[in-house]
C-alpha cells in the first residue's frame, strides 16, 4: 500500500514536470531553441496567482486564469522583444539570451517583491482521499494535479492533431520553409507556441505552489530544469514524450526520496537520465536531433 | 502575369543572381534551364519570398511581391512546387493537402479542389491518412503538386519535377504538367531536364552563372546549336 501511495504522490509532482515540460518541449519542436527563462515565467506566474489571492481576494480559478493571462502575455513579449530578432543568429547567442531574460526576470522580481518568501494560500481544502479502509490515503491535491494534466494532455493533443493551426505548427516544426510555401505565417506559430507554453506554465506555477507553498524570486529554477530533464528524457520536441518524461521524473524521484535517500533523489533522477541518453540518444519517444546546444 | 526585372540576389559576397529580368504571360508554361548553381533554385526562392533579392522587381499582376510578407505571397495568388519536394513527412496525405490550402476560407471550394487532386492524382486518394513520409518520390512529386494546387493559384512555379524519378514517371509527371496548365493555370518551370521541358515550354529562358544568356520559343531553343551542346547531349 505504500508503494501505490508513493506512486500516486509521484504522478502528482510528475504530473507538474510534465506540463511545464511541454512549454520547452513546443518551444524547442519549433523555434529550435531551449528557452532557458521558461522556469521563471512559472516564477512570475506563481507570484501572480498570489497577489491575486491574497491582495486582491480573487477566487483561486480566477486567479489562476489570471496567472494564465499574464503568462501568456509574458512569453509572447519575451519571444518579441528577445528571441525574435535573432532569428538568424547563432544558436548559441539565442541561448545565452535566454539565460540573460532568465536573470532579468529573477532579478526584477526580486527587486519588485523582495527576495523573501511569501507563503502561498491553499488552493484546496486540504485533507485525503481514504481508500481500503484507510489503508491508502491520497491527497485530493495529487487527484487534482492528475487530472489537470490528463485535461491538458488531452486539449493539447486535440489541438495539434485536429486543428488547422495545430497541423500548421507541426509543418513549422518539420520545415519552416515549406510551411512558408503554404502561406503559413511562420512568426505568428512562433508566438501561438509561446502563447500556449506560458499559459500552461501558469498552471504549473499554481499547481506547484499549492504542493510546495513558498514564493520566491528563484522558485522557477528547480522545477523548471526538472521538467527540462523531464522533456529531454520524453525525447525533446516530441509533446507525449513531455508527458511520459514529466510522469516517470515525478515517479522516480518520490520512489528515490522514499525508498533510498531524500538528499539524494535529484542524483538519482539526473543519473537515470544519463543512463536513458546513454541507451537512447534521442530520448525515450525523441526522433533523431541533429541540434546543436 | 509575372514580370521580374533586374533581380539580385546576394548570398553574403557571392552574387547568384546577376540582374536577370524575364516575364510569364497568362496561359504560358514557361521554362528557365540551365547547370546545376545556374541559380534557378534561387530565383524559384527569391520570387517566393524564400530569400530576399537585393535589387530589382518581382511584379505579379500589379502586385510587387517583395515589398509583402513572404506568408502574404500565396494568397498573391502565387504557389510553388519546392525542389525535393518538402512534404510535410510527418503528416499525412489529407493534412499536407489542408496545408496547401491554408490561406483559403471557402471550406465547399476547398472541399472540391481536394476532390480534384484526388481525380488527377488516384494514388494520392488510397494513401490519403498515410504519412506524407511513407509515400514513394513520385507519389511524394504528386502531393507536392496537389499541395500546391490546393492553392488555387493563378501562377505554379516548379522547381526540378522530375529529381529523381524514373524515366517512366518523369513522362507521366510532364503530362500532369501539361493537364495542370490546359485547365488554365499558368506555369514556370525550372528543369536539369532540358529535353521535357523545352518539349512542354511556350517560351524558354537560358541561365547561365546568375545571368540570362539565350530566350526564344520552346523549339527555338530546343533547335538551337548552343543549346543542344549544352544541355541536350549534342
Amino acid at each position: 500500500m505504500a508503494l501505490l501511495s508513493y506512486l500516486i504522490s509521484g504522478l502528482g509532482l510528475g504530473s507538474v514536470y510534465a506540463i511545464i515540460a511541454l512549454g520547452y518541449t513546443m518551444v524547442y519542436g519549433i523555434a529550435k531553441m531551449l528557452n532557458f527563462a521558461h522556469g521563471d515565467v512559472i516564477m512570475i506566474g506563481a507570484y501572480a496567482a498570489f497577489f491575486a489571492m491574497t491582495r486582491f481576494g480573487l477566487p483561486v480559478l480566477l486567479s489562476v486564469l489570471l496567472s494564465m493571462v499574464v503568462c501568456t502575455v509574458l512569453g509572447v513579449v519575451i519571444e518579441r522583444l528577445a528571441y525574435k530578432p535573432l532569428r538568424q543568429a547563432s544558436n548559441l547567442s539565442v541561448l545565452i539570451t535566454a539565460i540573460g531574460v532568465s536573470y532579468l526576470l529573477q532579478n526584477g522580481a526580486q527587486l519588485l517583491w523582495s527576495s523573501s518568501t511569501k507563503v502561498f494560500p491553499s488552493i484546496l481544502a486540504g485533507g485525503s482521499l481514504q481508500l481500503f479502509g484507510g489503508k491508502l490515503s491520497v491527497s485530493w491535491l495529487s487527484i487534482l494535479t492528475i487530472l489537470v494534466c490528463i485535461a491538458v494532455m488531452v486539449c493539447l493533443t486535440l489541438f495539434v492533431n485536429k486543428t488547422l493551426t495545430g497541423k500548421a505548427m507541426r509543418a513549422c516544426a518539420e520545415d519552416k520553409g515549406a510551411a512558408l510555401l503554404m502561406g503559413i505565417n511562420v512568426d505568428r506559430i512562433i508566438s501561438i507556441t509561446f502563447a500556449i507554453g506560458s499559459g500552461l506554465a501558469a498552471i504549473a506555477a499554481v499547481l506547484f505552489c499549492a504542493a510546495y507553498p513558498s514564493v520566491y524570486p528563484t522558485l522557477g529554477s528547480m522545477p523548471g530544469i526538472k521538467a527540462f530533464t523531464a522533456a529531454v528524457f520524453g525525447g525533446i520536441g516530441s509533446i507525449p514524450g513531455a508527458f511520459l518524461g514529466g510522469l516517470l521524473l515525478g515517479i522516480i524521484e518520490t520512489l528515490a526520496k522514499a525508498y533510498i535517500s531524500t538528499q539524494l533523489a535529484d542524483a538519482i533522477v539526473f543519473a537515470v537520465l544519463i543512463i536513458v541518453l546513454l541507451i537512447k540518444p534521442s530520448g525515450l519517444l525523441g526522433r533523431k536531433i541533429s541540434e546543436k546546444v | 502575369m509575372l514580370k521580374i526585372e533586374n533581380l539580385v540576389v546576394r548570398y553574403g559576397m557571392i552574387e547568384a543572381i546577376k540582374g536577370i529580368s524575364f516575364e510569364v504571360n497568362d496561359g504560358e508554361i514557361v521554362t528557365l534551364i540551365g547547370a546545376n548553381g545556374a541559380g534557378k533554385t534561387t530565383t524559384m526562392h527569391a520570387i517566393s519570398g524564400l530569400v530576399k533579392p537585393a535589387a530589382g522587381s518581382i511584379m505579379l499582376d500589379g502586385t510587387d511581391l517583395m515589398k509583402i510578407p513572404a506568408h502574404k505571397i500565396v494568397s498573391a495568388g502565387l504557389a510553388q512546387v519546392p525542389e525535393r519536394r518538402r512534404v510535410f513527412a510527418q503528416e499525412t496525405v489529407e493534412e499536407n493537402l489542408q496545408l496547401g490550402a491554408y490561406t483559403r476560407k471557402d471550406k465547399a471550394g476547398i472541399a472540391e479542389d481536394m476532390e480534384r487532386v484526388f481525380e488527377s492524382f488516384p494514388r494520392l486518394r488510397e494513401r490519403r491518412t498515410q504519412l506524407a513520409g511513407t509515400l514513394s518520390g513520385g507519389e511524394q512529386q504528386m502531393l507536392a503538386m496537389g499541395r500546391a494546387l490546393m492553392a488555387k493559384p493563378k501562377i505554379l512555379l516548379m522547381d526540378e519535377p522530375s529529381m529523381g524519378l524514373s524515366p517512366l514517371l518523369v513522362r507521366e509527371i510532364f503530362h500532369i504538367i501539361e493537364d495542370i496548365n490546359r485547365q488554365g493555370t499558368t506555369i514556370l518551370l525550372v528543369e536539369q531536364n532540358a529535353k521535357m521541358a523545352l518539349a512542354v515550354a511556350d517560351r524558354a529562358y537560358v541561365l547561365e552563372t546568375g545571368k540570362i544568356t539565350l530566350e526564344g520559343t520552346g523549339s527555338e531553343l530546343a533547335n538551337d546549336p548552343r543549346v543542344q551542346a549544352a544541355y541536350l547531349g549534342g
